[in-house]
C-alpha cells in the first residue's frame, strides 16, 4: 500500500516545525514516530499535503528528573522507557505501560509524545497519564511574553477520539509528572487479543498513602470510551481507607461502571467491563504493593 | 509529485536516487536497488517481514519513509553475511529456524538488534524479542533455538 503524495519537510529546531506548520495550514501533519500516522495514509485514512518530520529535533528526546517532576520528551522512544533505569527504579507503571504497547519493532520509533498527541482512547499512555495527573507541555506561536508554550492539565487534553486540545501549529514538547513523594504506588494492567493489538481494555492506578490510609488515588481507563476516562467515583471510593481487598472490589466496580465500551471483535460490552472490573483489582492490587515496597 | 535527491549507505554502500517522498524505505530497498530479501508480508506494521536495521535499531520498513533514512545506515538481510554466514544465518539453517523462510530476513534481522543489546539472553528474553515478527510455519521453538544457537557462537567467539 502506497501512501498518498505529500511534501516532506525535516526542520531541525522546534521553533522551525512551528513556523512551518503555521505556513503550510491545516493539511501538515507532524510526524513523529509514524507508526500510527504512515498506517493511516496508507489505508488513506488520513491524507496530509505536507508532513512535517520532527525526528530531526534532537532536543525532544530525554528522560529526566526537574523540579519535582519527571519530564519526558515528546519523542522519547517507547524502548527508551523500557530500558531506563530511573524508570523501573521510581516510576514503574511507566514500564509496564511502555512494554504492552505494540510489539518491540514498533516501540524502537514510537514515541511517547505520539502516542499522547495522537489522540487515540486504544493506546495506553493517555490512561496512565490521567492515573498519574500528568501535564502536557505545548508550543506554539504565541505571543512575546509566553513564548508560545503551555501548560495543559491531562484531564483537559483529550477532547474526543483522534481529537485533543493542541491547536494546529502547536506541538506537544514534553510531559510532566510529579516525582513520587512519600508512600505511594502505580501500576498499568492491560488486557491483549495478542502482541501487537490495542487493549480489549486497560486500567492505570496511582496510588498515594498517608501511614496506611489512602490520601489519594488517580484511576485512568484505556480503550472503553471515546476518551481515556478518569473513573472518579472509583478514586473517591479509595480515599481514606486502608485499599483493603473490600475496598478494591467495591472500587473496582466503580470503574468498571465509569466505563463506556462498545462491543466490537475485541469483545461485548458486558465483557469489556466485567474486565475493567478484574483488571482495576490487579492494577489497585500492585500499586499497593509497590507503595508497601514491593515490586 | 515531490521529490527529493537522497543518499542511504545500504549494507556499507552509498546508494543515492531520487525518490519521492511518499516511497517506502522498503520499497526503497527491494525496487530501486534490488535487495528483495527484505520481505513485504502484511504492509500494515504487524509481521515483521520487512525488519531491517535503521543505523542499530530494528524497525518495520514499511512503516518508515526513505526520506527519513537519508544519511543514514541501513542493514538488511543481504548485508549478514561477510566470509562466512553470520552465526544467526547458521543457526536458523541448524537448528531448522525456518519452513517456508518467508518471515526469516526479519526474523534474524530482529535478533541481530536483540544480540546486540544483550549477547546472552534468556527464552523469555529472546521470545519477547522476536514478538513483533510472525511465523506462520514454525511455532517458533526452532527459532528461538536458533537464536540461542548464534548466542552462543557468539559468546564463543568473544571469549577467544
Amino acid at each position: 500500500m502506497i501512501p498518498g503524495s505529500f511534501d516532506y519537510h525535516a526542520p531541525t529546531t522546534v521553533d522551525e516545525a512551528i513556523k512551518l506548520l503555521g505556513e503550510l495550514g491545516d493539511d501538515a501533519k507532524i510526524l513523529a514516530g509514524g507508526h500510527s500516522l504512515i498506517p493511516m495514509m496508507k489505508l488513506r485514512l488520513a491524507e496530509p499535503t505536507h508532513l512535517v518530520d520532527i525526528n530531526g529535533i534532537s532536543d525532544l528526546d530525554y528522560i529526566k528528573e526537574e523540579n519535582g517532576y519527571l519530564c519526558i520528551g515528546a519523542m522519547t522512544r517507547e524502548s527508551a522507557l523500557e530500558v531506563s533505569e530511573l524508570i523501573a527504579e521510581k516510576y514503574p507503571i511507566l514500564k509496564d505501560t511502555s512494554e504492552v504497547i505494540a510489539d518491540p519493532l514498533v516501540r524502537n520509533l514510537a514515541s511517547v509524545g505520539g502516542n499522547i498527541a495522537h489522540g487515540d482512547p486504544a493506546n495506553d499512555h493517555p490512561a496512565t497519564m490521567v492515573a498519574l495527573g500528568a501535564e502536557v507541555i505545548a508550543k506554539g506561536p504565541g505571543g512575546m511574553l509566553t513564548g508560545g508554550e503551555r501548560t495543559i492539565s491531562i484531564d483537559d487534553f483529550f477532547k474526543g477520539p483522534l481529537m485533543t486540545d493542541l491547536g494546529q501549529n502547536e506541538i506537544l514538547t514534553e510531559i510532566k509528572i510529579p516525582t513520587p513523594n512519600g508512600k505511594c504506588g502505580a501500576a498499568y494492567k492491560k488486557l491483549e487479543r495478542k502482541v501487537g493489538d490495542y487493549a480489549i481494555a486497560g486500567v492505570a492506578v496511582a496510588l498515594q498513602f498517608d501511614g496506611d490510609s489512602c490520601s489519594s488515588a488517580g484511576i485512568g481507563l484505556t480503550n472503553v470510551g471515546p476518551t481515556p476516562i478518569r473513573a472518579s467515583d472509583a478514586q473517591d471510593a479509595l480515599e481514606g481507607t486502608s485499599v483493603s481487598d473490600d475496598d478494591i472490589n467495591k472500587a473496582a466496580e466503580l470503574a468498571a461502571a465509569a466505563a463506556q465500551p462498545v462491543g466490537d471483535h475485541r469483545g461485548s460490552e458486558e465483557y469489556k467491563r466485567a474486565m475493567v472490573k478484574t483488571l482495576a483489582c490487579r492494577a489497585m492490587q500492585t500499586a499497593k504493593d509497590r507503595a508497601e515496597g514491593g515490586s | 509529485m515531490a521529490t527529493q535527491t537522497i543518499t542511504v549507505n545500504v549494507n556499507g554502500e552509498a546508494k543515492t536516487a531520487e525518490v519521492e517522498d511518499r516511497l517506502l524505505l522498503v520499497h526503497f530497498i527491494r525496487d530501486n536497488h534490488g535487495l528483495t530479501g527484505t520481505h513485504i508480508g502484511c504492509d500494515t506494521t504487524h509481521c515483521g517481514a520487512c525488519t531491517v536495521l535503521l543505523d542499530e535499531t530494528a524497525v518495520k520498513s514499511c512503516t518508515v519513509f526513505a526520506v527519513q533514512a537519508n544519511g543514514r545506515n541501513v542493514t538488511t538481510i543481504e548485508g549478514m553475511e561477510g566470509d562466512a554466514l553470520h552465526p544467526l544465518q547458521e543457526g536458523f539453517m541448524e537448528e531448522h529456524g525456518l519452513q517456508c523462510g518467508f518471515c526469516t530476513p526479519g526474523m534474524i534481522m530482529s535478533s541481530k538488534h536483540l544480540l546486540d543489546k544483550n549477547l546472552n539472553p534468556t527464552e523469555e528474553e529472546i521470545r519477547r524479542g522476536i514478538s513483533g515478527n510472525l511465523c506462520r510455519c514454525t511455532g517458533y521453538v526452532n527459532i528461538v533455538k536458533a537464536v540461542q544457537y548464534a548466542s552462543n557462537k557468539l559468546q564463543e567467539t568473544s571469549a577467544d
